[in-house]
């Protein structure tokens, strides 16, 4: 850490002068690439709506975690949120319904559970709101230092099975036609976003932290032809969104979580009205 | 396993044996065979319901049953390398993905969104060429026509090159100049590779000019043999065409 603060006082960046604002640099440049190589993942798999729930689940574990006192509440959250995957993985291939109504009730009955437990016994939901709105500058070294592990597994992963991960989510018939492992694929798949988006949850914000994972490929697509163009330009946007939404917030005072998602959502706008331009 | 082969003087066979598929209590399909040969076209007719996705899908291992299915080359078991092209159009139209990332995903093992190389290029060019589509390489799967993406389909099923092509339904949806293309196509393949081709159609004027064998199915296998001896069957006429058996 005291390499990138000394690194950080080498640039002449009047927002680098306080340390959480280092600290809140150094995340963004994690999260950043990190959701930006998820995000054509979650598009092309149709999963938008189901990383939102993982984020739902998520807070319930948070609420469980709280409630039994533990001093890392975001373990449980973790927890519950890989176990929340794995259960809808297994529902979904068993149940006759789409599989949009199954993300539907998972989600429901989460946020349900979580604010039951949240205001068990009437206690005050303030304390939770930090995980709702998210909170940049309140990140630690060592929060940063363990997303940064994240990234480094995803990095292994997509190195070695980027293509197995992929071509289910394209078109899972012919992927299984090939000797693909589509409900691996899945299962390994759901299981990170869990793990990512329950980690980045407090910073980022519960409430736009699946904005994130959608807006940098939906934008991508707008322009990208190709996989290697969609990846590109989703880590791109991600980067740019990331870094303009952080000094944004600092120089107004608003949520960087808010800030950086709406920067994605102008992205998308414009490489939409780019499209259009194109026919 | 001689017994198997018995009567099968060519070079190379698939056999089906007593195939049955059951999904919990519906017999899906009941002591099916099939026997087809190498650099035969042969197609799986039947009406809607009477099992044919099932069967492929159990060729392809992709449900569980019960039975047998070999293939053997000179009378040895053999792995079977199967070819599926599936039915075309589902393909999300907005997914920035072009043909050589589609071939990349499914056969390179190094991730198709790095750049690739110039020899993996030449390869799926040598691929598109076998079905006069290497024009399409840079082209969006997204924005082929159905002609074009079944073509590229067919290519990619052929690579690695499989001892079995499976076709679903490649004649739905297709002009008669189309289905006639993709017949005189697959008659080249199967001259110029020695591959078995078996296809399901509900189209049946291309069956006596292309096909050699047509199993009619409906949860048990009715009738196989020539096209013309099938479609003259009473099996044929009843399998579809006695009102409120169709599903």
């Amino acid at each position: 850490m005291s390499l990138w603060y000394s690194l950080c006082e080498l640039l002449p960046l009047e927002f680098l002068s306080m340390d959480f604002m280092k600290n809140a640099l150094l995340a963004v440049l994690v999260i950043s690439p990190l959701f930006g190589l998820l995000s054509p993942m979650v598009v092309t798999g149709k999963m938008s709506f189901f990383s939102d729930a993982l984020g739902h689940s998520a807070f319930t574990g948070i609420a469980i975690g709280v409630l039994c006192g533990l001093s890392l509440p975001i373990l449980s959250a973790v927890v519950l949120a890989v176990a929340f995957a794995l259960l809808f993985s297994y529902v979904k291939t068993r149940s006759r319904h789409t599989s949009d109504t199954i993300i539907g009730v998972f989600s429901s009955t989460a946020v349900a559970l979580g604010i039951f437990i949240a205001t068990l016994g009437g206690s005050s939901f303030t304390k939770f709101n930090t995980y709702l709105i998210g909170d940049i500058l309140s990140v630690t070294g060592a929060e940063i230092g363990l997303l940064a592990l994240v990234f480094l597994v995803v990095l292994v992963v997509w190195a070695l099975a980027s293509n197995r991960l992929m071509l289910p989510a394209v078109h899972p018939q012919l992927a299984s036609s090939r000797g693909f492992s589509v409900g691996g694929a899945e299962t390994i798949f759901t299981v990170l976003i869990a793990v990512v988006v329950t980690l980045s949850m407090s910073w980022v914000g519960l409430m736009v932290i699946n904005s994130l994972l959608v807006l940098p490929a939906a934008a991508a697509r707008n322009v990208a032809k190709n996989l290697r163009q969609y990846t590109l330009f989703s880590l791109l946007f991600a980067l740019v969104g990331g870094l303009a939404g952080l000094i944004t917030a600092y120089y107004v005072g608003a949520s960087a979580g808010a800030a950086i998602s709406l920067y994605l959502a102008l992205g998308f706008v414009l490489t939409f009205l780019l499209r259009k331009k194109r026919g | 396993m001689s017994h198997i082969h018995r009567g099968c003087d060519h070079a190379c066979c698939l056999q089906v044996k007593d195939l049955s598929v059951k999904i919990g209590s519906d017999v899906i399909l009941d002591h099916i065979n099939l026997h087809m040969h190498c650099g035969q076209i042969a197609a799986l007719i039947g009406p809607n319901g009477a099992g044919k996705s099932t069967l492929i899908r159990a060729i392809l291992g992709q449900v569980d049953y019960e039975g047998d299915i070999r293939f053997s080359t000179e009378g040895r078991s053999q792995a079977l390398r199967i070819g599926y092209v599936p039915q075309s159009p589902t393909f999300e139209v907005g997914d920035p993905m072009s043909v050589l990332d589609l071939f990349r995903l499914c056969n390179s093992k190094l991730p198709a969104i790095l750049p690739p190389s110039r020899k993996e290029r030449q390869r799926v060019v040598e691929c598109l060429q076998r079905v006069h589509g290497e024009h399409l390489l840079d082209k969006r799967v997204g924005s082929l026509s159905g002609g074009e993406l079944q073509r590229v389909l067919l290519a990619l099923a052929l690579e690695p090159m499989p001892h079995i092509l499976i076709l679903d339904e490649p004649l739905s949806g297709v002009d008669v100049d189309g289905m006639h293309m993709l017949m005189d196509m697959l008659d080249e393949l199967r001259k110029t590779l020695d591959i078995s081709i078996l296809m399901t159609t509900h189209d049946f004027s291309m069956l006596e000019q292309y096909v050699d064998t047509v199993f009619l199915l409906k949860k048990n296998m009715l009738f196989s043999g020539a096209p013309k001896a099938v479609l003259q069957s009473s099996d044929f006429a009843d399998a579809f065409f006695t009102g409120g058996e169709k599903k």
